[in-house]
């Protein structure tokens, strides 16, 4: 097992996904790049419907060089088992099995799949790509679409501005099960995000990454901000970096100060409607949030 | 760049037979580029390249690729996102409007 850091250095250059169509800046497949690289050419891949998916195998071209398939939408756990189950039956040796989903894909309709795989243990990697939305099928609020944001089924209007309901904690969702190792991430701090993939795949058991993936098209910003906002949303708070692991959860990063959530908000137009009240309200929540995990998790 | 697919011809199926039995087909098999969807493009001066690789890690494409003392960019698959320039610390890459 290779535990020699990664880095930009020493990272293969080897490409697993490319020539792929999403769009000039998609988050989703930077984080489909180095899930890829890091777990390296002896890697079973599967990728519900959603945008990796869509943009990744356009028949005759397809950009996955590896063993890639498509999963039935609320599937993609239960074919990592049975991908790994059939690996076992034909005595594979040192491989890896890996899902990689999108936010609806994860906690709406694949969360059922996901939650039996992590029951039964199955050594399998499942990586949630989170976008906030149903992005493949023309910006639709899923069950991690942030408070506030404007998809096409929470309009912003006079009365509602946006979605009304908060993230679900999928993280922590994932860690109640017992997972054997779990952790959040984001495209814009990509050696964090690469040492989560190289340890996950080291996991006897199941692992989880969750990695927080800016989409330009469905969140109004240019194609050359989305790395930007990536490492914006983890500075202002409103994203955290931890693993969960042995029973106990670990802050990466706990920043002493905040920058502005308001800039982090403003500069998108997915958020452009805000009023001064609903900043203020989700600051609150952010430190809520913040106040629990610096009291109960432990930090480096 | 021998690390990266690269296009091939794709005999289009003229008769039903010519289908691939089963929704499966060979991996990593390129037909078209991204070029087209350029408007603008990175370029480099090497001098002022640190050899820090944030371009290269954080290009979505992988477009960006590692020479002797430098970056370089596949522009078959470049579509111009503009990230590389972004992420460089020493400002390294311009991006300049595509021409035709
Ligand atoms: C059972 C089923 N329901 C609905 C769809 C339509 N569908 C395809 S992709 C998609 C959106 C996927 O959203 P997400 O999982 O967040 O991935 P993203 O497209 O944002 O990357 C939907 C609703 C489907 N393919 N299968
Ligand atoms: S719509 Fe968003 S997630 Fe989908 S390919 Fe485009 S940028 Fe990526
Ligand atoms: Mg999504």
């Amino acid at each position: 097992m290779n535990t020699t850091k990664i880095t930009a250095r020493s990272i293969t250059d080897r490409e697993f996904f490319y020539g792929h169509k999403a769009c000039a800046g998609c988050g989703g497949s930077l984080a489909v790049r180095h899930i890829l690289k890091v777990l390296g050419e002896r890697t079973f891949t599967a990728i519900p419907a959603g945008c990796m998916s869509a943009v990744g195998f356009i028949y005759p071209q397809l950009c996955f060089t590896g063993n890639a398939i498509i999963s039935t939408f609320p599937g993609t756990a239960s074919m990592l088992s049975g991908i790994a189950a059939g690996a076992k039956a034909l005595k594979l040796n040192n491989f890896h099995v890996v899902g990689i989903a999108g936010d609806g894909g994860t906690a709406d309709i694949g969360i059922q799949a996901l939650s039996g795989a992590i029951d039964r243990r199955d050594k399998v990697i499942y990586i949630c790509y989170d976008n906030e939305a149903y992005m493949n099928t023309g910006i639709q609020k899923s069950g991690l679409t942030p408070f506030g944001a404007k998809t096409t089924t929470t309009p912003a209007g006079e009365n509602i501005r946006g979605s009304v309901t908060h993230k679900k904690n999928m993280f922590e969702i994932v860690a109640a099960h017992g997972i054997d190792y779990a952790a959040t991430a984001s495209v814009g701090y990509l050696q964090d995000f690469i040492n989560k993939i190289q340890k996950a795949s080291q996991v006897e058991g199941t692992s989880y990454i969750h990695v927080y993936a800016p989409c330009p098209t469905g969140w109004g910003v240019a194609s050359n901000t989305t790395v930007n906002i990536a490492k914006e949303v983890v500075d202002c708070g409103l994203w955290y970096l931890a693993e969960y692991e042995c029973d106990e959860f670990t802050l990466n990063r706990n920043p002493k100060t905040f920058t502005s959530v308001e800039k982090y908000l403003r500069s998108q137009g997915r958020f452009k409607h805000l009023q001064a009240h609903d900043i203020e309200h989700i600051e609150e929540m952010r430190d809520r949030k913040w106040e629990r995990m610096r009291r109960l998790w432990r930090s480096v | 760049m021998s690390n990266r697919p690269t296009v091939q011809h794709f005999n289009s199926p003229k008769h039903i037979s010519d289908y691939p039995v089963g929704p499966a087909f060979r991996a990593g098999f390129l037909t078209s580029t991204n070029a087209g969807w350029r408007s603008e493009r990175p370029v480099l001066v090497a001098e002022r390249c640190t050899l820090c690789y944030q371009c290269y890690m954080y290009c979505p494409e992988a477009t960006v690729f590692k020479i002797t003392g430098a970056v370089d960019f596949d522009f078959d698959y470049c579509k111009g996102c503009g990230i590389c320039a972004e992420v460089c610390a020493a400002k390294a890459i311009t991006m300049i409007p595509e021409k035709r």
